[in-house]
């Protein structure tokens, strides 16, 4: 692995020792295998303590790692047919977004999602996947136009958030967000969202307005990245991994407040370990919503989905006396 | 001395003679406007008139473009019989429109009818820019707007291909109407569910631009196609500087948000197959048993 998170370093350098031992027992005459196979035992212990045991941070390291599966490694893996579909028809076309249609085990369905570069070349066209108002109305656009043709909506949120720019206030960032909030509560189609690696804030919520909304298990969603809250709150960016540990960014945290639906295992170490096997960790659990969607009319979907979002949010009532969530 | 021998030939440029520029008929070579390579016809036409060194779409007629696309024997032309009048009494407008009647054996400059693309059935419009430089009078209005209307009939997507100058100068207001026509032909259609894909060919611009040619479900155009609403000159005056060189292209209309996708002559049959295939897809029983 060329890239190894700051909470493996122990990891990696039992894995040196073994490789050294075992390049050792090839060109010389003296048998290590028992030390080699104790070693290794040592390692899989390891692995199994360092993995079970991830805080805040770790996870969000894993989420933001550069090898971390994009949407389109996911399109390609889950779906066959897949065209996409450029342009929100008024300013441009955000390569920060794809969208397009494709079809899910036969199902026609339209597929949108954040996307990052793999190198700095792409990650400068696709603006390391933060997007302008356009790649908004480009969503919204495929929406709508699943919409009017029936097809369910599937989205893969993947954004540090919604750029944070001249242009992009010039053209209405707030407007473009809030008017996919707006259309998405009342999208006549099952939506089903699945954040795959950071959901920053308000730019991600803008693809996260769904009947379903699933998290992979190493994947974060905050009103704010870990460093602009404690540059907020204590003035301090470094401080980014106390406010990591502080915010309730993990999926299991979101899970616990009601936010998300599922949480959806990773492989071990985190997703890039292993793209086939994790594309069909997602498999399972969108086949699973899309079965539970599709039979649903229109009003239903609405309904459904107003209740969802309505649930959320923590308060006391001083009239009832009761704690409401 | 040996050099003597041979000596050397003066060049002269040859200029050929009457007989001699009889000997090859005309149109049998073609020079691509682009790269300026001269080439057989024939080759140029195998290969969907797309320039084989440079890649150039050269324009294609509304009779070629349906015998390349639609599968063979399915085209049933509809609407031949309508033809174009002078309303206004423009000079010579009906001379012009039964030249280009003869020229390319067509009523107007837009071929309709229904057929069907690797299986699936359709109904297709296809504009013809030998005709008027494609533009639109009340014929061409009329046709587009019947054709949409027999999609709807027969529920149906509706293809269009676009090569219009647009409106048609000599049927003054009544052409400005057809944009209106048309549109809201396809509002009804679209409210109905009807697919409606769009493929803007070079070139795409005023009011054919500004009406059918942008309201696909899908917006294509062809490489290097020139689609837009006024024309350079008429802008460039206007507002009194040069504007990029690829302005007004179809790479241009992609990269601002116009266009779904810039798809090249070869790959389109492709495309739309699998854009209709998705669209006629329910999915299997797995999804729709409960």
């Amino acid at each position: 692995m060329a890239y190894e998170l700051e909470f493996e370093k122990p990891l990696v350098e039992l894995r040196k020792k073994i490789s050294e031992l075992k390049e050792f027992t090839k060109h010389r005459d003296v048998d290590f295998s028992d030390e080699i196979n104790k070693l290794e035992a040592r390692l899989e212990k390891l692995e199994n303590d360092i993995y079970a045991n991830l805080g805040p941070w770790d996870r969000v390291q894993i989420a933001r790692h550069p090898n971390r599966p994009t949407t389109l490694d996911y399109i390609e893996r889950l779906f066959t047919n897949f065209f996409e579909c450029h342009g929100d028809r008024c300013f441009g076309d955000d390569e920060a977004i794809v969208g397009g249609i494709a079809k899910y085990y036969g199902l026609p369905v339209t597929v949108i999602g954040h996307q990052r570069g793999k190198d700095t070349k792409e990650n400068i066209r696709r603006n390391f996947g933060m997007p302008h108002p356009e790649g908004y109305r480009k969503a919204l656009r495929l929406m709508k136009q699943a919409e009017k043709f029936g097809r369910p909506i599937i989205c893969f949120i993947d954004t540090k958030g919604a750029y944070p720019g001249k242009a992009a206030e010039e053209r209405g960032q707030s407007e473009a967000i809030a008017r996919n909030l707006f259309e998405m509560a009342g999208l006549t189609v099952p939506v089903v969202c699945i954040v795959i690696g950071e959901g920053g804030s308000g730019g991600a919520l803008a693809l996260g307005v769904g009947n379903y909304v699933h998290m992979l298990e190493n994947s974060t969603y905050s009103v704010i990245s870990p460093e602009g809250a404690a540059a907020i709150l204590w003035k301090d960016a470094s401080l980014a991994k106390k406010a990591a540990e502080t915010m309730k960014i993990t999926a299991k945290d979101l899970k616990q407040l009601g936010i998300i639906d599922e949480v959806i295992p990773e492989v071990r170490g985190g997703a890039h370990r292993n793209v086939d096997e994790q594309a069909k960790y997602i498999d399972d659990v969108l086949k699973r919503s899309l079965r539970e969607l599709l039979p649903l009319h229109a009003e239903q979907l609405i309904a459904q989905r107003y209740e969802k979002y309505k649930k959320i949010g923590d308060f006391i009532d001083s009239e009832q006396h009761v704690s409401v969530m | 001395m040996l050099k003597d021998l041979f000596s050397k030939k003066k060049k002269y440029a040859t200029i050929p003679s009457e007989q001699a520029k009889q000997d090859v008929p005309e149109g049998i070579m073609t020079k691509c406007p682009k790269c300026k390579k001269i080439m057989y016809t024939k080759e140029l036409v195998k290969n969907l008139r797309v320039c084989i060194s440079c890649g150039y779409h050269h324009p294609m007629s509304a009779p070629e473009r349906i015998a390349c696309l639609l599968d063979e024997g399915t085209f049933q032309e509809y609407d031949r019989h309508l033809l174009s009048k002078n309303p206004l009494d423009f000079p010579q407008y009906i001379e012009k429109v039964e030249e280009d009647r003869e020229k390319t054996k067509l009523n107007e400059a837009v071929v309709t009818g229904e057929g069907m693309i690797n299986g699936f059935p359709i109904v297709i419009a296809v504009m013809d820019s030998r005709f008027r430089m494609g533009s639109m009078g009340s014929v061409v209005g009329e046709k587009i707007a019947r054709a949409i209307e027999r999609a709807m009939e027969k529920s149906v997507p509706f293809i269009i291909f676009t090569a219009s100058g647009g409106a048609r100068m000599q049927e003054g207001v009544l052409s400005l109407m057809q944009m209106a026509k048309t549109s809201a032909a396809l509002k009804l259609f679209s409210e109905q569910g009807g697919l409606i894909i769009s493929v803007m060919t070079h070139p795409t611009t005023g009011g054919v631009s500004a009406s059918f040619a942008s309201l696909g479900d899908y917006n294509f155009a062809e490489p290097g196609a020139l689609i837009g609403f006024a024309g350079r000159r008429v802008i460039e005056q206007t507002v009194r500087e040069e504007l990029p060189e690829d302005f007004q292209t179809a790479e241009f209309l992609l990269k601002h948000g116009q266009l779904d996708a810039v798809i090249p002559r070869h790959e389109l049959k492709d495309v739309l197959t699998n854009v209709l295939d998705i669209h006629q897809s329910r999915g299997g029983d797995e999804w729709h048993t409960n």
